[in-house]
């Protein structure tokens, strides 16, 4: 497809000896390394970056630099990144990953309402449950293949659904769910004051913030978002080193060729078992941030159309590429928080410009598609992207660089 | 006894839902090799032509009210339903109330051609792309159907109730020799299952006995065989996605008064019928049907409180758990043939 | 004694005796043809050989242990590689990573978690695979996807990785089937200097009877699943069992 899914492995001389990488760090190719900063960069300045309209200015409403969303970006795009190993490279659907992002959640709940209040022991065991969750469930699963294998993720997710909602409510809470009460006593330093405990990483909390004041702007620094994004830097970094290595090679094999695989003396299944339980491990620590960044959850982030979002995510970005779950995650929780609260008034407004009766006809062909209605919007997408741009939103941007390319060119000459 | 009579009864109209579901997923995977993820879309399409029919019903005029008065003392007006213009208020009272088996006409000529437009449209240009796109752009699609009736009709169910004749029980019991009021089942569900069996029938013998049916079957068979005998299998298809499309409707007005329509009952049916589908077998209708009613119940004998209280919960998983076991020891399903699908 | 040894092997499915009672020996270091008309039980004696299907009695050795029982790439870990009739390739790969991945599977064995370190980095197996792509021929194709390539192309790489392998023993299942006439001169040769020079014992099954003359150094003819002579090609050409078996096709 690109060179993103296809790093040129020969760029390095036939010499036993491997060179240091060439313009990069952290033995990332110079090219990898330039996204590995451009992504860093993004995640760091976010709370500049998605705020760049001023307070009480018209175009606030579309700042997206608050914690609770930018932390639900990077969370969501760890999530789709881990999706992407499993789905972008060996090709196998799974319609059941929300599953081990509850899994996760839950593990983590529980370690905060039994053992600590600090995030870094929740999240760690959410990640193990979550991977030994994908183990059995990927075992299984995987003794068939194609739609028989999406089917069998999903009947597993939807039953894991029903129990967490039903029979196992004295270890899930049910349908309300779990919180952290003011009457669970962590083995390790709970508030002893009666208070309801809070989330926190050696004594700071999560929800701890700094703001700063621009001229009219204000800029929130997060300390759960900055965590959240360490997590994801590390899970982003981990994922370039997984597409760039062997392991990598051949999941892509797994894709393309299964029987070949299999007489290369190779075996296409384990290394399909160990994408989906990477997959998982990263579902899992998705979840366990999630609970670290606002502590309770409900059974309903297992049910199905949690693990469609995700299977949207990355397509919509553009599966099997490195920035695509990352692009896919953002555009659609920008999409979800922001714009589906753009209402009539506000689109009154927007074309307050233009003669009554065409702002009218304006609004009403506008208003489907956004506010309450941008499920459509994200279908209708969704739909053309698998129609006409297998490589998501990544391809889109690649092919109108290459045209503006050419187009300079021509210009040149 | 009685008990399970009640559970089989009970099982009985969910299972001609999931039948006539799965009937249909596997007509359009049987011809046309697709995996269509929007079926359940399809279903509440159906649901919703009982909706729109019951809205056009509807549609009033104001009429003054002669000497009479509202609480402010202007005159009253009373809306009145168009249709009892036309055809007097007795028949026109009649014709509101039978809105749902009027919607079974109203529906067929939408769904067709809903299912040509699908087809013609979509469908066509991913005969010969992969099963994991066929799944996705379907499951986009159902997701856009899902919201472009939810921008009309709201996120709110929408109660469209049964004739009055149908409203009451059927004292099953009695005619089987048990006590009154021990076996009750709603006088629509049993018209459901009735329905469902006929169309079912109906469908069998279309593809039994006409000439249609039995290329159509040929075509399920063999594809390229019956291409190379030079019969335009493609238009046939595309009226077999129509059936297909047709069938879903159906099933969905007919269901309306059971659940009241709402917007996302598409995606609830869709996992299940798939399910079923898979559990029948691919591509095999009479395992679509039989694993229909059979999970149906299934389900509502695990719904028992006798089976809950030894297997607290088994109710809510039965159905994936024998999902799961056929799809491991015989993943052909009940009926289907070998090999189907498996990439 | 040979590397590997068929005995007394039996297939059926349902009422066909696919194969029946199949003995062969192939020597080390030669070039063995099974050939047969249609319908002989070429390909399902193949079948066997891989691990694919397992016989109903009998025993496939290779190199003094069975290879019954045994999935396709334990044997192949074992030293056999197969070419296929359809060059069975990663298409979606480019020729390089084509290349890499019997390198990884010879050294890293059915499965290796192998997650961090980069493929750039691997050096010797990028030298060897160079080394491999540049005898055949092909290295100025390496950053080429191999969908993109010619069929001939395609066997060659396919033949490539195999080799890659350092098999013991090679299995060519009608290797020059579908082919034009070109590809296929430019196939045996290929096939003759891997031969000569790498000294791999192949087994090659064959329509072509051009091809199975020119490569050859010992010919079984099956017919019914049962092996009918077993000879040099010389003494082939001309026997009258031979002719029978081909002729008793063609008069069906």
């Amino acid at each position: 497809m690109t060179d993103q899914t296809n790093p040129s492995v020969t760029t390095a001389a036939p010499s036993p000896r491997p060179r240091a990488a060439s313009g990069g760090f952290l033995g990332l190719t110079k090219r990898d390394s330039t996204l590995m900063l451009i992504v860093f960069a993004l995640v760091v300045l976010a709370p500049f970056i998605l705020n760049p309209f001023p307070e009480g200015s018209a175009m606030a409403q579309f700042n997206a630099g608050y914690p609770d969303l930018m932390q639900r970006f990077v969370i969501f795009g760890i999530f789709a990144i881990g999706f992407n190993i499993l789905f972008g490279l060996t090709g196998y659907l799974s319609f059941g990953h929300a599953a081990f992002l509850g899994v996760g959640s839950y593990a983590a709940i529980w370690s905060m309402k039994l053992v600590t209040l600090n995030v870094i022991p929740g999240i760690l065991f959410a990640i193990v449950v979550a991977g030994l969750f994908s183990l059995v469930v990927g075992f299984v699963s995987l003794r068939r293949s194609g739609i028989y294998f999406s089917i069998l993720t999903l009947a597993f997710a939807q039953m894991m659904f029903a129990m967490a909602y039903s029979v196992l409510t004295p270890i899930t809470g049910g349908e309300t769910g779990l919180q952290i009460k003011n009457t669970d006593t962590p083995l390790f330093g709970g508030p002893t004051d009666g208070s309801i405990g809070r989330a926190n990483l050696f004594g700071a909390e999560m929800g701890n913030s700094y703001e700063l004041a621009l001229g009219n702007w204000l800029f929130t620094f997060n300390l759960g978002y900055y965590i959240a994004a360490v997590f994801m830097l590390i899970a982003f970094y981990l994922s370039i080193r997984v597409f760039r290595s062997p392991f990598g090679m051949m999941l892509r094999a797994v894709k393309s060729n299964q029987q070949r695989m299999n007489y290369t003396g190779l075996t296409p299944k384990r290394y399909t078992l160990w994408a989906f339980i990477i997959s998982g491990m990263y579902a899992g620590l998705a979840g366990g941030l999630m609970v670290a960044m606002d502590t309770q959850v409900g059974p309903e982030r297992m049910f199905w159309t949690a693990s469609g979002e995700v299977v949207i995510m990355t397509i919509l970005g553009g599966a099997g590429t490195l920035m695509g779950p990352i692009l896919g995650a953002g555009f659609i929780k920008y999409m979800e928080n922001i714009i589906s609260k753009i209402n009539k008034d506000i689109l009154h407004e927007w074309f307050a410009f233009m003669p009554d009766g065409l702002e009218d006809v304006m609004v009403s062909l506008v208003y489907p598609f956004i506010g309450k209605g941008w499920h459509l919007t994200l279908g209708i997408m969704f739909m053309l992207v698998v129609i006409f741009l297998p490589g998501g939103l990544v391809e889109g941007g690649q092919r109108i660089a290459a045209k503006f390319r050419r187009n300079k060119t021509a210009g040149d000459n | 006894m009685d008990q399970i009579i009640v559970q089989i009864l009970n099982g009985l109209d969910k299972g001609s839902a999931y039948a006539l579901i799965a009937l249909g997923l596997t007509l359009i995977f049987g011809t046309l090799g697709v995996v269509n993820f929007a079926h359940g879309a399809l279903f509440m399409l159906g649901a919703f032509c009982a909706v729109i029919l019951s809205k056009i019903l509807n549609i009033s005029r104001e009429v003054l009210v002669e000497g009479e008065t509202d609480f402010l003392g202007n005159p009253l007006m009373r809306d009145v339903p168009v249709v009892y213009d036309w055809f007097g208020e007795a028949a026109g009272a009649a014709i509101i109330d039978w809105n749902v088996p009027l919607a079974i006409l109203f529906s067929i000529p939408i769904m067709i051609g809903v299912g040509f437009a699908m087809e013609r449209g979509l469908i066509k240009h991913f005969y010969k792309r992969p099963h994991a796109d066929q799944i996705l752009v379907t499951f986009g699609l159902a997701i856009v159907l899902a919201e472009v009736i939810k921008y009309f009709f709201g996120a709110n169910p929408i109660q469209t109730p049964a004739p009055a004749a149908f409203t009451g029980s059927l004292d099953f019991g009695v005619w089987l020799g048990f006590d009154p009021l021990t076996i009750m089942y709603p006088y629509w569900r049993l018209v459901y299952f009735f329905f469902s069996a006929l169309i079912i029938a109906g469908v069998f013998a279309f593809l039994q006995f006409t000439t249609f049916g039995m290329v159509v079957r040929a075509g399920m068979a063999d594809r390229e065989t019956v291409q190379m005998l030079g019969i335009d299998i493609d238009k046939r298809f595309t009226f077999m996605f129509g059936l297909a499309a047709a069938v879903a409707g159906l099933a969905g007005v007919m269901y309306a008064p059971i659940v009241a329509p709402n917007y996302h009952m598409g995606m609830d049916f869709l996992v299940l019928s798939f399910v079923v589908v898979v559990v029948g077998g691919m591509g095999s209708l009479p395992g679509a049907v039989a694993a229909g009613f059979l999970l149906g119940i299934l389900e509502s004998f695990a719904s028992m409180p006798v089976v809950v209280d030894i297997l607290p919960g088994i109710n809510q998983i039965i159905i994936y758990l024998v999902a799961i076991i056929i799809l491991l020891t015989r993943p052909r399903g009940l009926m289907g043939r070998k090999g189907v699908m498996e990439d | 004694m040979g590397i590997l040894t068929v005995k007394g092997v039996n297939k059926r499915f349902g009422g066909l005796q696919a194969l029946g009672d199949v003995n062969l020996d192939v020597a080390e270091n030669t070039c063995h043809a099974i050939i047969g008309p249609n319908g002989a039980g070429k390909s399902t004696l193949l079948n066997v050989l891989v691990g694919k299907l397992i016989p109903d009695s009998g025993s496939v050795v290779f190199d003094g242990q069975s290879v019954l029982g045994r999935q396709p790439h334990e044997i192949n870990q074992m030293g056999i590689s197969r070419v296929f009739q359809t060059p069975e390739i990663f298409a979606d790969l480019t020729v390089m990573e084509n290349m890499l991945i019997p390198c990884f599977a010879k050294r890293d064995g059915a499965f290796r978690m192998h997650a961090i370190q980069s493929v750039r980095h691997e050096g010797d197996m990028i030298a060897k695979a160079e080394e491999m792509l540049d005898e055949v021929g092909m290295l100025d194709k390496r950053e080429m996807t191999a969908s993109s390539m010619s069929r001939g192309d395609k066997r060659r790489l396919e033949m490539a990785m195999c080799l890659v392998q350092e098999p013991r023993l090679l299995l060519l299942d009608e290797p020059t089937a579908g082919m034009a006439r070109a590809d296929t001169e430019n196939t045996i040769e290929l096939l003759k200097t891997i031969r000569r020079e790498k000294g791999i014992t192949m087994a090659i099954i064959e329509h072509d009877m051009n091809v199975v003359f020119s490569l050859a150094e010992r010919i079984t003819v099956l017919a019914q699943g049962t092996p009918l002579v077993e000879d040099i090609p010389d003494n082939i050409k001309g026997h009258p069992k031979v002719r029978e078996a081909y002729l008793g096709e063609a008069q069906v």
